[in-house]
C-alpha cells in the first residue's frame, strides 16, 4: 500500500513540510496534499505573491514604511480587527455570521472603563466582567440561532441594534479612566519586539489554529459548516457547537474592545460601528466561504494584515479615508472574484 | 458524436468515443462509475466542452457551447438533481420564463397558465395533479414528472435522462417508462443512463457500454444478457454477486415493539438478532426510512418502544443512538451523509472524535492511524486520508460513509439504500463488507428498493406498506414476486 506523507509514521521532516504547507492561506491544511497543482493552490500562491508585492511596493514608495515605528503602529492597529476576525471566522465556519460584534466591542470597552473608573473595581476584575458581557452576548445569539433555528443574519442584526442601545443606556458619554495602569498594561507595555496587545493577538491566532485543527469542538465546527445534517447524524451535538461558536465570537469582540479602550485611553459608546464589515472582509479575503465549508486561521491572518496594510499605506500617502473605503471595497470584490471558481 | 475526447486534470475521462443513436429509440448508456457516461452526456448537453472530436446532428456538424445552445438544438438533459424552484407552483416551474400574459404585457394570465401547464403534463401522459400545488410538497417522482414536463415545453428532439430511476420505487418506475414511451412515440431520441441493468433491459432498444472512457460496444437487449453486459462493463466476469451466506444469528439485539410516529408509520414490530442481516423492503413512501430515523433518534417516535439487548432505550438524538451503538447510513450521502468540503479523515472520524481525544483535544496520530487502517481495509481509492471527499467517485464516497460507521463499531448498523448510485464492482465490495460485519456479530438492517439486493443479502425480510408491517419472510421461502406483491398490497 502506498503511504501518503501525512500518515501516522511520517518523519519529522515531512511533518515540517506539511506544517509549512498549512501556512499558505486560503485552504485548510487538510486539503493540501492533492498531487499536482490544482487551480485552488495557484490562487493561494497568487495571494501570497500579491501580498509580498504589496509589501515591496510599500517599501519602495515610502521610506518611512519599514521604520520600526510604522511597523509597530501597523501591528497595533490590526489588533482589534484581528481578534474580531478570529471570532468571525469561527462563526462563518459554522455557516453563520455575527453582525453584532461592533456594539460588543463598544460594550466591553465601556464596561471595563466604567468598572474601573466609576465602580473602582480592580482592573483584572473589570476585564473579566467585560469579557463576561461579550460571552453573554454571544451566548444569547448562539442560543437563539441553535435553539429556535433562526437565521444568524437576522438574530445578530437584531442584537446589533439592541446591544448598541444597551451601551448608551450604560453610558451616554465617553469614559476616560484616570488609573494609569489602564493605559500602560495593554496600551504601551512592551513584551519582546511587540506591545502586549500585539502579542495577545498573535497568541490568539496560534490558539485558534490549534483549536480549529486539533480539538473535537474545532473539527466539529468546521464540519458543521460543510454539512450540518451529516454532522448531526454522526451523533454530534450540533446546537452546542453553534452556541460555542457565537460565544467565542462574543469573547473575541469583547477582548478587542478591552484592548482598544486601553490603547486609546478612552471608551466611546459609539466605537465599533462597521467593525463587523472589516472582520467579514478579512475572513473572505483569506478564503473563508460565507455559508460555511471553507476558511482558515492563516488565511484570515493574511486578510487582516492585508486590510491593515492598505489602511497604513493610504495613511502614509495622506489619502482621505473616504478613498480608503472605496479602495477596501474594491479589494474585497477582487478577492472574491479571484476565488469565485472554487 | 465522433472521436470525443475529454480530460480533467491530466486524467482522460473520454479517450475518443464514437457514439451514434437514432431518433425514435431509447438508447441506454451503461458503465461503471467513472466510465465516462456522465461526461459524454454533459458534453452533448453543453454542460462541458469537449477537448477534441465533433458532434453531428442529422448529419450536420454542430457546436454546443452551453446548455442554452443545446436547448436551441433541441437537446434537453434531466439530471438526478432537479432544477426546480421548490417554493413555486407546478405551473410556474413548467412555464418558467414563458408565462402566458393577457392583454397587458406584464400581467400574468394565470388561468391560461394553469391550463397550459396541465396540457403539458397531459402531453407526457401524466394527469391527476393540481398544477397550483407547490413543488416542495410533491414526492420525488412527481417532481421528476414536472421536470420532464418542463423540458418538454421546448419539444426536444434528444432527451438525456441521467439516472432517472435512482429515486423511484417500482410503481413510479412504471410511470416513468410510460412517459418514456410517449416521448419515443413523438420520435424523439432518449438517452437513458442507469446503473440498474434490469430496467435497462426493460426500457432500452439499444444499449451502449462505456468502460474507462472508451466505447466497448453497442448491443440489443434481445441479443445479450445481464451477465454479458456486466462482463463488458467490468472487463471480467464477476464471481458471485452476493457473498455466500454464512451468518449465524445469535441472541436478540434490537427489538422494536408497536413503534409508531404520527403521519409516518404505526404499530411496527420486528426484532434483529446479533449477526443477522434483516432486509426491510417497501415502496417509496412506505415509511421505512422514517422508521430507521426514529430508531436512530433523528426523529421522535410517538408511541411504542425500542429495546437494545433487552434494555429499553429512548434515543432523543442521533447522539444518544450513536452512544448506544446504533448507526444509520442514510440514503442520500450528499445530503446528509458526508461533509463534501472536508477530507476523508474528517468524515471518517466524525463519529469517533470523542474516542480519539482527551479533554477535547484530538490525538491526531491515533485518529489518523485508525482512519488509515479502515480506508485501506475498504480499499478506498485514492487511499490518501487528506483527500477531500468531494474529489472521490460515488462508490468511494459511499465507502467513506461506511468507514465512518465501521470505525464507530456500532452493534446495530442500519443501511438505507447502501448501494445507490454505486458502480457494480463497488457494490460487490460493499456486499462483502456487510457480510463480514454480520459474521462478526453486528446486527444489520438493510433498507432497499432493489429486490435482488434484499433477496441476495438478507436472512429475513420485513416488508412495509403504507406505514405498517405487511409481512415477514424467511429468505429461503421468499421470491421477488412475493415480496413485491406484499409491498404493493396485491393478494396472490
Amino acid at each position: 500500500m502506498k503511504k501518503s506523507p501525512v500518515e501516522h509514521n511520517a518523519s519529522f521532516t515531512s511533518r515540517g513540510a506539511e506544517w509549512l504547507r498549512n501556512l499558505i492561506p486560503g485552504r485548510g491544511g487538510e486539503k493540501r496534499t492533492v498531487a499536482g497543482l490544482s487551480g485552488r493552490r495557484w490562487v493561494d500562491y497568487a495571494f501570497v505573491a500579491a501580498f509580498f508585492l504589496l509589501l515591496m511596493l510599500a517599501a519602495s514608495m515610502s521610506d518611512v514604511f519599514f521604520t520600526q515605528r510604522n511597523i509597530s503602529n501597523l501591528l497595533r492597529q490590526i489588533v482589534t480587527n484581528g481578534l474580531i476576525s478570529l471570532g468571525m471566522l469561527v462563526v462563518i465556519l459554522t455557516g453563520g455570521i455575527d453582525l453584532s460584534v461592533g456594539p460588543v466591542v463598544a460594550f466591553a470597552a465601556i464596561v471595563v472603563s466604567g468598572m474601573v473608573e466609576r465602580q473602582g473595581l480592580p482592573l483584572p476584575v473589570a476585564i473579566l466582567i467585560a469579557l463576561g458581557v461579550g460571552a453573554s452576548a454571544g451566548l444569547f445569539n448562539g442560543f437563539m440561532i441553535a435553539r429556535f433555528k433562526l437565521q444568524p443574519f437576522i438574530v445578530t442584526l437584531a442584537t446589533l441594534g439592541a446591544i448598541r442601545g444597551l451601551v448608551y443606556v450604560y453610558s451616554e458619554t465617553p469614559i476616560t479612566p484616570q488609573d494609569p495602569a489602564f493605559r500602560t498594561i495593554f496600551g504601551t507595555a512592551i513584551v519582546g519586539p511587540f506591545t502586549l496587545s500585539v502579542l495577545i493577538m498573535l497568541v490568539a491566532f496560534m490558539i485558534f489554529q490549534f483549536f480549529l485543527n486539533r480539538t473535537t469542538a474545532g473539527r466539529g465546527i468546521v464540519a458543521i459548516g460543510g454539512n450540518e445534517e451529516a454532522v448531526r447524524l454522526a451523533g454530534i451535538n450540533v446546537g452546542g457547537h453553534i452556541i460555542l461558536a457565537y460565544v467565542i465570537s462574543g469573547l473575541c469582540a469583547a477582548l478587542a474592545g478591552v484592548l482598544l479602550a486601553s490603547r486609546l485611553g478612552i471608551a466611546q459608546p459609539s466605537v465599533g460601528a462597521g467593525f463587523e464589515l472589516d472582520a467579514i472582509a478579512a475572513c473572505v479575503i483569506g478564503g473563508a466561504i460565507l455559508g460555511g465549508g471553507g476558511g482558515t486561521v492563516l488565511g484570515t491572518f493574511g486578510g487582516v494584515v492585508t486590510l491593515g496594510l492598505i489602511d497604513n499605506l493610504l495613511n502614509l500617502f495622506n489619502v482621505q479615508s473616504y478613498y480608503q473605503q472605496i479602495f477596501k471595497g474594491l479589494i474585497i470584490l477582487v478577492a472574491v472574484l479571484i476565488r469565485r471558481k472554487e | 458524436m465522433r472521436g470525443i475526447r475529454k480530460s480533467f486534470d491530466g486524467t482522460q475521462a473520454l479517450k475518443g468515443v464514437d457514439f451514434s443513436a437514432r431518433r425514435g429509440e431509447v438508447h441506454a448508456i451503461v458503465g461503471e462509475n467513472g466510465a465516462g457516461k456522465s461526461t459524454l452526456m454533459k458534453i452533448l448537453a453543453g454542460a462541458l466542452q469537449r477537448d477534441a472530436g465533433e458532434i453531428l446532428l442529422d448529419g450536420q456538424p454542430v457546436i454546443i457551447k452551453s446548455p442554452l445552445s443545446a436547448h436551441r438544438l433541441g437537446i434537453r438533459a434531466v439530471y438526478q438533481e432537479f432544477s426546480l424552484v421548490r417554493h413555486l407552483s407546478i405551473t410556474e416551474n413548467i412555464l418558467i420564463g414563458q408565462m402566458p400574459t393577457g392583454r397587458v404585457r406584464w400581467l400574468v394570465d394565470w388561468k391560461a397558465a394553469h391550463k397550459l401547464a396541465q396540457e403539458k403534463l397531459a402531453e407526457i401522459g401524466f394527469t391527476g395533479l393540481d398544477v397550483r400545488t407547490r413543488v416542495s410538497s410533491l414526492s420525488v417522482s412527481h417532481q421528476q414528472m414536472v421536470e420532464i414536463a418542463k423540458a418538454a415545453v421546448t419539444q426536444p428532439r434528444i432527451w438525456i435522462l441521467d439516472e432517472p430511476s435512482a429515486v423511484l420505487s417500482q410503481e413510479e418506475l412504471k410511470r416513468l417508462f410510460q412517459v418514456i414511451g410517449k416521448l419515443k412515440e413523438a420520435s424523439a431520441l432518449i438517452l437513458y443512463i442507469s446503473h440498474r441493468l434490469d430496467e435497462v433491459f426493460k426500457v432500452a432498444d439499444r444499449i451502449t457500454v462505456l468502460k474507462d472512457g472508451e466505447l466497448i460496444g453497442t448491443v440489443r437487449p434481445q441479443e445479450t444478457s445481464e451477465n454479458q453486459l456486466i462482463k463488458m462493463m467490468v472487463g471480467r466476469t464477476l464471481g458471485e454477486f452476493y457473498p455466500e451466506r454464512a451468518n449465524k444469528p445469535g441472541a436478540e439485539l434490537l427489538a422494536v415493539k408497536a413503534l409508531g410516529r404520527q403521519g409516518s408509520f404505526k404499530n411496527v414490530s420486528f426484532s434483529l438478532r446479533r449477526g443477522e442481516i434483516l432486509g426491510l423492503f417497501g415502496l417509496v413512501g412506505s415509511g421505512r426510512t422514517q422508521l430507521a430515523r426514529c430508531i436512530f433518534g433523528a426523529e421522535r417516535a410517538t408511541r411504542g418502544e425500542i429495546r437494545l439487548n433487552g434494555e429499553l432505550i429512548r434515543p432523543h438524538s442521533p447522539h444518544d443512538a450513536v452512544r448506544a451503538g446504533i448507526a444509520l447510513l442514510t440514503e442520500d450521502r450528499k445530503r446528509d451523509g458526508l461533509v463534501m468540503s472536508c477530507s476523508i479523515r474528517d468524515n471518517a472520524s466524525l463519529a469517533i472524535m470523542e474516542q480519539v481525544s482527551r479533554w477535547g483535544i484530538l490525538k491526531t496520530a491515533e485518529r489518523d492511524k485508525r482512519v488509515t487502517a479502515e480506508v485501506h481495509d475498504l480499499a478506498v481509492h485514492p487511499a490518501q486520508i487528506s483527500r477531500l471527499v468531494r474529489q472521490l467517485s460515488g462508490g468511494n464516497q459511499q465507502k467513506v460513509v461506511l468507514a465512518k460507521w465501521l470505525l464507530a463499531k456500532a452493534q446495530v448498523l442500519m443501511l438505507d439504500e447502501p448501494t445507490r448510485g454505486v458502480d457494480v464492482a463497488t457494490k460487490v465490495e460493499i456486499y462483502r463488507i456487510i457480510s463480514d460485519l454480520a459474521q462478526k456479530g453486528v446486527g444489520i438492517l438493510i433498507i432497499s428498493s432493489e429486490l435482488p439486493e434484499i433477496l441476495g443479502m438478507s436472512d429475513r425480510a420485513v416488508v412495509m406498506r403504507e406505514g405498517q408491517v405487511a409481512g415477514e419472510f424467511q429468505i429461503a421461502r421468499a421470491s421477488e414476486e412475493s415480496l413485491l406483491a406484499c409491498a404493493a398490497g396485491v393478494v396472490q
